[in-house]
């Protein structure tokens, strides 16, 4: 056990970090939601991932992503990987630069226990949805972060047992609604929440 | 014919597709999933899906972001 894992020891009981450190993580989508997943489940003890985006970081990616001025260029899911190792270096990651369409996309995510979707787009929202609703694993979904107000709050909405999505549900992003730091990163949190609450009290 | 739609009783004229639903509300099939009976549904099968007295139907639309 690291220096890391040991610190998680004061936070949790053997038993709660062994749950945490079974369990298979998922993660489509490398950007706004996905850095900051990987964030949160990184330093929730959380090491065996599986991460996917085609994408490299440019420079507007910054003011809500979890990367660095000197990384702009560099792949989104490799950086990821790279932050993932920053914070637990046992951690185990599988990393896919690869754009997911209906064609590629059974090919992943075939063991993981949870399934986070991160895409920045509707459609490929609905693709994984269609994809994996039915798998039996659990979906942490976003949709509804955009924007500077906070008049509609992001929340987490339990569809099923197996099926969660986490945002505002209305508030798409747009010229009068950009993706911003605060509600991103809050909504990444809370899909994390999610994640952990059900490792560890099965709920 | 009553179903439940998104939690509410919903009337709808006899069993009709989910296709014909969607028609029916002015739903934006785009970027909805269904759920119908508790099973997510792919596009491709909404066609075929016929609604019955008392099915349940979960419409979930996403936004873009993330």
């Amino acid at each position: 056990m690291n220096e890391f894992e040991k610190g998680l020891l004061r936070h949790f009981s053997i038993e709660k970090l062994s749950a945490i450190q079974k369990t298979r993580i998922g993660i489509a989508g490398c950007g706004g939601l996905g850095s900051n997943i990987a964030n949160a489940m990184a330093r929730s003890g959380f090491r065996d991932f599986e991460i996917i985006d085609h994408d490299v970081i440019c420079a507007s990616n910054l003011n809500r992503q979890n990367f660095y001025l000197d990384e702009i260029g560099s792949s989104k899911a490799e950086i990821t990987a790279k932050r993932l190792k920053q914070v637990n270096p046992d951690i185990s990651v599988m990393v896919h630069k690869q754009k997911l369409d209906k064609n590629n996309i059974d090919r992943y995510f075939k063991d993981r226990d949870i399934i986070f979707e991160a895409f920045d787009n509707a459609d490929a929202k609905k693709l994984l949805l269609e994809t994996f609703g039915n798998s039996g694993r659990l979906l942490i979904m976003g949709s509804g972060m955009a924007g500077i107000g906070n008049k509609t709050s992001i929340e987490i909405n339990k569809v099923n047992d197996k099926l969660y999505i986490v945002g505002d549900m209305k508030t798409d992003v747009g010229k009068e609604n950009p993706p911003l730091a605060p509600r991103v990163i809050a909504c990444a949190a809370l899909m994390a929440s999610v994640a952990l609450e059900n490792t560890v009290t099965g709920k | 014919m009553k179903i439940i739609l998104n939690g509410k009783e919903k009337d709808i004229p006899g069993p009709i597709s989910i296709n014909d639903l969607f028609s029916l509300l002015k739903f934006d099939p785009s970027k909805a999933v269904v759920e119908h009976n508790r099973k997510i549904l792919k596009q491709d099968e909404w066609d075929r899906t016929v609604l019955k007295k008392n099915d349940k139907v979960e419409v979930i639309s996403f936004v873009g972001g993330g």
